[in-house]
């Protein structure tokens, strides 16, 4: 009994074999990664994780929706999240407002897609996949359309990172500098709104957290410098998935507790390595003294 | 006489059928220190707001550096109320300070030898030096001020503006920063507008103060403006100036009215009451009973 559990959870026959079959996923899990390294960083500084929980119950719906109506899984759920960005974005600009309308659209994006899918007449392996993540298998259309919308999102992340970044940190001082603080925030969502949309389609809705915000919540316990918590962030993100993936390959069990658990596991080190460094006393100031002697 | 860095004319700001101030004129000249003083409510944020291009007069005129005020002029530094993002940012002092000097310009910043020597010299002249790889998220609130003055030098600034930065600071750093404040603009020969209840830290300090109330203004040395008589006319009821060991103390002010954008500050005040009341409470301006 025992046993049959755990060649369910790890199953590591024909392995070689398997690898070259699901090299798209595993590529599809690497891009992701990026994404959802780099978009967690502006996750955590604006404090938006509740929004990107919102975000993907909207997507989901729309995921649904695209199902039923034929329009297609992926049109779908980028519909749904940019719909609801936008509503985060635009009338959301004070944390208070805005968690209050994203606990108002979540329940209604979930209930809208329950309904689209149990209309549905197709199998109902694809329903659940929406949710909790897919068996791996990601064709060919499917990672094309997820690299382009990738590259839309970290290209448009690289061009707004310096303003975006002062908008986060200190809005009011952006904003008297010249910095189009509302503009930014609307641009960032719309580019929060397509990577939900695409993290949604490997992970499922209700694990999109575990990329877009758990790797950058690890990797801002170990640096505060803006050039080492990105690249910690994507590096974290990236193992996450390629790990979970690779370790899902023989399993009957969709990748995303592999994803969930590796990505808590490592958040959990972190948190480790910062209280030890803490209680170490290790808080990167520097003792006038020493910086006397240097002088 | 040198040319002001700032001027209104005949200005005035009503939000609906209230009228916050009017007929205000005011010269700013270059490395002058102005207290802007008055009870909550009373628009001293809505004023920086307006030199800051972000509010519209509803008459008059205000010019900066003799052009009409714009939106996001570089040459205006600012230093708002103390309230910085928390564990979840990932920037450092030095980089906070970086932001002042290129933060509005796009795409990723690159390194720069020029840029970061001028950072290192930014965080010297406001004594930051020792915590600038220190995260912003983990400095006390005395050293944040210190390193958003450092930001609001980047570039060079005619005029800075600072509402109420001494919140929430104990008494040593308010007067740390205040005295870093009055240091800089006689360096760098730069006009302050400093929007403050309590003037008690910078009194010694202020070359002028306009005080704000009941709709009308008042503006003058401390000497001619925080007497009794002066403000009994401008709050039209009995108001009493008491100095007392080399401090001003305002009694009787009727509170300001609630319900207005400045009330941010009468929520700040009643938030921050533990660790502020204490220090500031005997010079409380402004009347808070």
């Amino acid at each position: 009994m025992n046993g049959d559990i755990w060649s369910e959870v790890f199953d590591f026959a024909n392995y070689g074999e398997l690898v070259v079959l699901l090299r798209n996923s595993i590529i599809a899990g690497a891009v992701l990664g990026v994404v959802g390294g780099l978009i967690g960083v502006f996750v955590m500084s604006r404090d938006m994780a509740f929004a990107v929980h919102g975000i993907s119950e909207l997507s989901f719906a729309g995921a649904a929706a695209g199902l039923l109506f034929g329009i297609g899984v992926v049109e779908g759920s980028i519909i749904g999240s940019l719909i609801a960005s936008l509503i985060i974005g635009l009338l959301g600009s004070r944390a208070r407002d805005r968690n209050s309308i994203i606990a108002v659209l979540m329940p209604f994006g979930l209930g809208l897609g329950i309904l689209c899918l149990s209309l549905y007449p197709g199998r109902s392996a694809n329903k659940f996949g929406l949710l909790t993540g897919q068996i791996v298998a990601v064709d060919d259309p499917r990672l094309n359309s997820l690299i382009a919308i990738s590259i839309v999102v970290v290209l448009g992340l690289l061009l707004v990172w310096r303003p975006l970044t002062f908008a986060s940190a200190d809005s009011d001082v952006a904003s008297a500098r010249g910095v189009p603080v509302r503009a930014l925030s609307i641009v960032f969502m719309l580019l929060l709104g397509l990577a939900v949309a695409v993290s949604v389609q490997i992970v499922g809705s209700l694990l999109v957290l575990s990329i877009l915000v758990t790797p950058a919540a690890a990797a801002l316990r170990l640096s505060s410098s803006p050039v080492v918590v990105p690249l910690l962030s994507t590096l974290f993100a990236v193992l996450s998935l390629v790990g979970g993936i690779m370790l899902a390959l023989g399993a009957s069990v969709p990748i995303s507790p592999y994803v969930t658990t590796i990505s808590f596991a490592i958040y959990l080190v972190c948190r480790l390595v910062s209280w030890r460094r803490t209680r170490r006393g290790l808080s990167g100031r520097v003792p006038l003294t020493t910086r006397t002697v240097m002088q | 006489m040198t040319d002001p860095v700032l001027t209104l004319r005949d200005a005035s700001l009503a939000f609906g059928p209230r009228t916050l101030w009017s007929g205000l004129d005011l010269d700013v000249q270059p490395g002058e220190f102005i207290a802007v003083l008055g009870s909550n409510g009373s628009g001293k944020s809505s004023l920086l707001k307006v030199i800051l291009g972000q509010q519209r007069l509803s008459g008059g005129s205000v010019s900066f550096l003799g052009a009409p005020g714009r939106r996001g002029d570089r040459r205006i530094g600012y230093v708002p109320q103390q309230k910085l993002a928390d564990d979840g940012t990932p920037l450092r002092a030095r980089d906070l300070v970086a932001l002042g000097l290129s933060g509005h310009r796009w795409g990723v910043p690159l390194p720069s030898a020029a840029r970061r020597r001028e950072v290192d010299a930014l965080l010297a002249a406001v004594g930051a030096t020792e915590y600038a790889n220190v995260g912003v998220g983990t400095l006390s609130g005395g050293e944040q001020q210190r390193v958003r003055i450092g930001q609001a030098l980047a570039g060079e600034p005619r005029l800075l503006l600072c509402d109420e930065p001494l919140l929430s600071l104990d008494l040593t750093h308010q007067r740390a920063v205040s005295e870093l404040i009055d240091r800089q603009r006689r360096e760098r020969d730069f006009g302050v507008l400093f929007v403050t209840h309590d003037i008690n830290p910078i009194l010694d300090m202020v070359d002028r103060v306009l005080y704000l109330a009941g709709g009308g203004f008042r503006i003058g040395t401390p000497e001619e403006v925080l007497r009794s008589e002066v403000l009994s006319e401008l709050y039209g009821s009995r108001v009493d100036v008491i100095r007392t060991h080399g401090r001003v103390i305002v009694v009787g002010t009727p509170d300001g009215a609630h319900g207005h954008p400045d009330d941010q500050l009468a929520h700040h005040d009643a938030h921050d009451h533990g660790t502020h009341g204490h220090g500031t409470a005997p010079g409380l301006l402004g009347g808070l009973p």
